[in-house]
């Protein structure tokens, strides 16, 4: 690990909430880490677990996803329908080895812009501890 | 075999199903599937404990959906297939007559001893059929006890490393022929992910990242789904130990979900419905 590595943190958050959360973070000023990448979807359920391997296989060092708190989905379900397919992606990855404290899963309001800082801060600092995700990027190097 | 040989008859001469699909003799003590269209063809009918394929993965072929009403020789855990393709709305009860067989164990894939699959299975005597076939058998397995399965406890007491080293071991040797894909009676998707490439989402090359994504999703897209009939892998030229994929999640959502995937065409699958209450301790 190079002194001047920093984990890539790919986020997919919901726009209804924690994109919104983020954005209150930003405007209330609350510094957080600069390793988040931000990517908007239209709801939590949006968020297919092919876009976590992907990420991973990219080069994420983590991926952390977020959507609204249950009963707040702005399409009513789409929250509680996510979380059955995180719970299961969730086994999955833990029964294929992926190491799952890489995986990170977080309910965020749009009024929760310090919970927000703080739930990047508190990621980055332990993705930081780990190191690297080499054990999955090293996939793409070994081409037969 | 020859009431089935007679009921075949019967439904094909009576117009009843344009098209039966059963088992015959591979020229050995195997089995492999017929197409019965005829009378005379139905002749070739067998059933005995070498009858492994699971034929209901035909009846979501083009082809085969074209013909008016099909009739399928069906073993109690191909029900479950059928079962599940009827609570996702695939076919309608009334396309499909199912011959059920009453059936105590078949053979493991390479032909000795017994299949893994019989000692919990709960359907000996078919759950779900229009006739049955074959003398009743005493169901073994407890109806209302959650099934466990004796492989996965290996890989349960190994360490998160040892499973990734586990698991790119087995998936080197994976050559992307999809033949888990053509065998599963649930993989029925006009176009695979894995056959889009705008955007291409799964490397398609037979390399480590492809087979890992590959395996991945495939065994995603089975999630809560998936009925224990093994014919993935029992297909895999390369011996991967897929079930042990699709068994981890039939436990997860066995314990999180109170689900059994094949028994209640009127349930909805997991993954479909949600309760209030679900399990989030993952989430912060």
């Amino acid at each position: 690990m190079s002194e001047n590595w920093e984990p890539k943190i790919i986020t997919f958050v919901c726009n209804w909430c924690t994109y919104a959360g983020a954005d209150l973070a930003g405007t209330s000023r609350f510094k957080y880490a600069p390793n988040i990448r931000i990517i908007k979807t239209p709801c939590s359920g949006r968020i297919d677990p092919m876009f976590i391997v992907s990420a991973f296989e990219k080069g994420a060092d983590a991926v952390l996803i977020s959507g609204c708190h249950p009963g707040d989905c702005h399409y009513n379900e789409g929250n509680y329908n996510a979380r059955r397919k995180f719970t299961m992606m969730k086994k999955l990855l833990e029964t294929i080895g992926v190491d799952t404290q890489r995986v990170i899963f977080a309910w965020c309001s749009a009024s929760e812009g310090i919970k927000f800082s703080r739930l990047v801060n508190d990621v980055t600092e332990s993705i930081k501890k780990i190191g690297p995700y080499t054990e999955y990027h090293k996939l793409n190097q070994k081409e037969r | 075999m020859q009431e089935l040989i007679n009921k075949a008859k019967e439904l094909i001469e009576n117009k009843e199903v344009d098209l039966l699909i059963g088992y015959q003799s591979d020229g050995e003590k195997g089995a492999k599937p017929l197409f019965v269209k005829n009378p005379l063809q139905a002749e070739q009918l067998i059933f005995n404990q070498y009858c492994l394929n699971n034929l209901v993965t035909y009846l979501m072929r083009p082809d085969v959906k074209a013909c008016k009403k099909v009739a399928v020789v069906a073993k109690g855990c191909d029900i479950r297939a059928l079962v599940m393709l009827l609570s996702e709305n695939q076919m309608s009860r009334e396309d499909v007559y199912i011959i059920g067989m009453t059936c105590d164990h078949v053979v493991s894939p390479d032909g000795t001893g017994e299949n893994e699959k019989c000692a919990t299975c709960k359907v000996h005597n078919p759950h779900l059929a229009d006739i049955v076939l074959g003398s009743p058998v005493q169901e073994k397995y407890p109806k209302d006890k959650p099934v466990k399965h004796t492989q996965i406890e290996k890989l349960n007491a190994m360490s998160q490393e040892e499973r990734w080293a586990f698991w790119q071991e087995e998936f080197s040797r994976c050559i992307r022929c999809y033949a888990c894909r053509q065998a599963c009676p649930l993989c029925y998707c006009e176009r695979c992910i894995v056959d889009y490439n705008t955007p291409q989402w799964i490397d398609t090359r037979s390399n480590p990242r492809g087979n890992f994504a590959w395996n991945i999703v495939r065994a995603l897209h089975l999630a809560g789904r998936c009925i224990d009939c093994g014919e993935c892998e029992r297909v895999c030229p390369a011996n991967i130990p897929l079930m042990l994929l699709n068994q981890s999640l039939q436990e997860e959502a066995q314990e999180k979900f109170e689900w059994e995937a094949g028994y209640d065409p009127e349930s909805e699958p997991p993954l479909t419905t949600f309760r209030k209450e679900d399990d989030e301790e993952f989430i912060r």
